[in-house]
């Protein structure tokens, strides 16, 4: 008997991504695709339900088709196409309420996966350098996206408080990014010019679209011998990137501002539709935030495949080069080595710094 | 002055210890380590203190030493600018790596700790003692009295391990919280190794294997009145002892004589402090009187003495939640700091020399 599995979220290209992945698993024997809007792109063999999880319908959906397991990838920082954050707000949150509570009526459910992220933590200097799964964050996000998934990840607690029966997973994920990627870090970097906070060099730490998706695929599995894929979990490449690094490897300038002309600045981009300048995303930007992944190694048993400059070194191979290809100021450097060799003499040290 | 001659243990040892003639270990961008074959054979002809220093990095530097030496002048100057020119392709390339807490190994090893070093050497003339108590290898957490205003002694410490030691190592100091919200300092101490002063953080350096600082009075050590010197502050709640204890690392006393007079403190705007968030703002008889010119910290003579290590190995697991047991250390830590000092005091000259 196989599996039948509903994915949330799969208008966007990470859910169409899962979708079309985890039906190649010999024994899913169905999957369920819902989202609010059609997709653009195609989900392979997958049933596409067009239903709002905001709406009790998604209850429903889980007793037809007899679903059990269900992945909730619909908690996401930027709303599709043209919609408001209070939309997108209510997707996550209510949304989130509405499938919890429709799985919990549902006796077929016998997993559930989460896609949260690591803005759970939120970012603050008084915070520890590095964040594990039990790290109680200092100072709770205020508002935005990041206090969306503490709020989700309260109503899956709670959830799972209720269900003893159900296998819960909680996945939080770095900022994640890969050729496809559409993460509001994402269309940050892809700004001509980076705006930075004068004074901070933030800690970044990503995850890699390839990573995720086997992450989720393993955690909507049975758990292999010897791991257990209940609980929760960082998920991030190894490694850490300052954003300066970033900057530099992505060859885009960075103009640093000081911190109430980045957020005026930041909310004036937003409003253009530019990029998500969110304050969380500002306080990512300032503080930086890195977490601990050997819970995910040990007790979920994935090595991830790219780390975070690899992730990096992937996007940036996406995107194409900046006003300042690294490529190029290294062949200027390369060029300035060979100076003094021809002419000899006394070459210009100073100028080299 | 008499009384420290007659003092049985440890003083002939020490004063044979800072008789020593050490020749500066700089770094030049290409080339590390210079002389420092010679200071491994000074320390390991001392008899009773080769335990730890029969050590592996010492041998296989052996064979560079007469190549170096042969090089002339101009070679020297050549590798330096190609060095510094690979050092300048990197940074703009981005290409460096960093660790999870923001440790950036070559900055600090060719660019912050040669900022660091004149002041070390020229303007605080800094003598440090009993540097072979330091473990070559593994973890230990070396705790330090804390004065001066200013952090500075913290700094000094860590070019003292980085500069000193036979084994190349890297001291990595817990700061307070006050530093990684200020803007600039907090880029700063990530990059030269520093991190937030909690357990979690402190854990995690200790089980990689890292030497790690403490300085447990805080900032009731670094602004305490002028007329309170030398006299040690409370050791904060002794949660340096538990960390030491839970990772079984030895804990190596530090006594810094010198910082104390650097900016005498004899007046607290505690008003101003209040205002600028500051835990306190310090009045000299310089500053804030002569404005920029009265932040110059007064030239004295230093002295930077490590301890014999206290082994924490020894005791059960269970014993880092015993408060008796942990206040015992703590006061014996304390005891043996304060003790130090006085003895230090009383064999220095003058402040000044």
């Amino acid at each position: 008997m196989g599996k039948v599995v509903l994915v949330t979220g799969v208008a966007r290209r990470l859910g169409g991504r899962f979708v079309r992945r985890i039906q190649r698993d010999p024994q899913v024997e169905r999957v369920i695709a819902v989202d609010a809007v059609p997709p653009e792109h195609h989900l392979g063999g997958a049933d596409f339900v067009q239903a709002d999880i905001r709406q009790p319908t998604i209850g429903r959906v889980l007793a037809e088709h007899e679903v059990d397991t269900v992945v909730h990838m619909d908690v996401t920082g930027t709303p599709l196409g043209s919609g408001s954050r209070a939309t997108v707000k209510e997707t996550n949150v209510i949304g989130t309420m509405q499938l919890l509570g429709a799985c919990q009526k549902s006796p077929a459910v016998k997993r559930l996966v989460v896609k949260s992220s690591t803005n759970v933590y939120g970012s603050a200097p008084r915070d520890p350098a590095v964040f594990t799964e039990t790290t109680p964050p200092k100072s709770l996000p205020s508002g935005g996206f990041a206090k969306d998934t503490v709020e989700v990840e309260g109503y899956v607690r709670g959830f799972a408080r209720r269900r003893p029966d159900v296998a819960v997973c909680v996945l939080r994920f770095a900022n994640i990014l890969g050729p496809s990627a559409d993460s509001p870090l994402a269309s940050y970097f892809s700004m001509p010019v980076l705006l930075t906070v004068l004074g901070y060099d933030p800690r970044l730490q990503f995850a890699h679209e390839d990573d995720v998706i086997e992450v989720l695929r393993i955690a909507s599995h049975e758990p292999e011998r010897g791991t257990l894929n209940s609980g929760t979990f960082n998920v991030a490449g190894d490694g850490v990137l300052l954003l300066s690094q970033c900057a530099r490897r992505l060859g885009r300038p960075t103009v640093p501002l000081l911190m109430p002309a980045v957020s005026w600045l930041g909310s004036a981009v937003r409003t253009l539709g530019v990029t998500d300048f969110s304050p969380e995303q500002l306080r990512l930007l300032t503080h930086g935030r890195v977490v601990a992944t050997n819970q995910m190694r040990e007790t979920l048993g994935y090595q991830p495949k790219y780390t975070t400059a690899e992730t990096f070194a992937d996007f940036v191979r996406s995107r194409g080069p900046g006003l300042l290809p690294p490529e190029a100021l290294a062949g200027a450097v390369d060029r300035f080595a060979a100076l003094p060799a021809l002419g000899g003499g006394h070459p210009p040290t100073q100028s080299a710094n | 002055m008499a009384d420290a001659k007659v003092i049985p243990f440890d003083d002939d040892r020490s004063s044979r210890a800072g008789a020593l003639p050490r020749a500066p270990r700089r770094r030049t961008a290409g080339s590390r380590r210079k002389g420092e074959p010679a200071i491994v054979r000074e320390v390991q002809a001392l008899p009773k203190r080769s335990f730890g220093q029969d050590d592996v990095p010492v041998t296989h530097e052996q064979p560079e030493t007469p190549e170096r030496r042969g090089r002339p002048q101009e070679g020297g100057l050549e590798r330096r600018i190609a060095g510094g020119l690979s050092f300048l392709r990197k940074r703009l390339t981005g290409d460096y790596e960093i660790d999870d807490f923001g440790y950036d190994a070559e900055l600090t090893d060719q660019v912050l700790m040669s900022l660091l070093r004149p002041v070390f050497e020229k303007y605080f003339r800094v003598e440090v003692k009993g540097i072979e108590n330091v473990p070559s290898e593994g973890g230990a957490l070396i705790v330090a009295n804390h004065s001066g205003t200013l952090p500075l002694d913290g700094l000094m410490m860590q070019v003292a391990v980085h500069d000193h030691h036979p084994a190349d190592r890297h001291l990595r100091l817990l700061a307070a919280d006050l530093v990684f919200v200020l803007p600039v300092v907090n880029e700063l101490a990530r990059k030269l190794g520093h991190t937030l002063a909690c357990t979690e953080d402190a854990e995690r350096l200790l089980a990689q294997g890292e030497l790690v600082g403490v300085m447990p009075e805080g900032f009731k050590g670094v602004g305490k009145p002028f007329s309170e010197r030398y006299k040690l502050q409370r050791f904060g709640r002794g949660g340096f002892v538990s960390t030491a204890l839970r990772q079984g690392t030895p804990i190596v006393p530090c006594s810094i004589v010198g910082a104390e007079e650097i900016y005498p403190m004899i007046g607290n705007a505690k008003t101003l402090a209040r205002l600028l968030g500051f835990p306190y703002f310090p009045i000299t008889p310089t500053f804030p009187w002569l404005g920029p010119l009265g932040a110059v910290p007064l030239p004295t003579k230093w002295t930077i003495q490590f301890g014999e290590p206290i082994p924490t190995d020894g005791y059960p697991p269970e014993a880092a939640d015993d408060p008796m047991l942990m206040f015992n250390l703590t006061d014996q830590v304390r005891e043996q700091i304060q003790h130090t000092l006085y003895k230090l005091l009383v064999q220095r000259r003058s402040v000044f020399f």
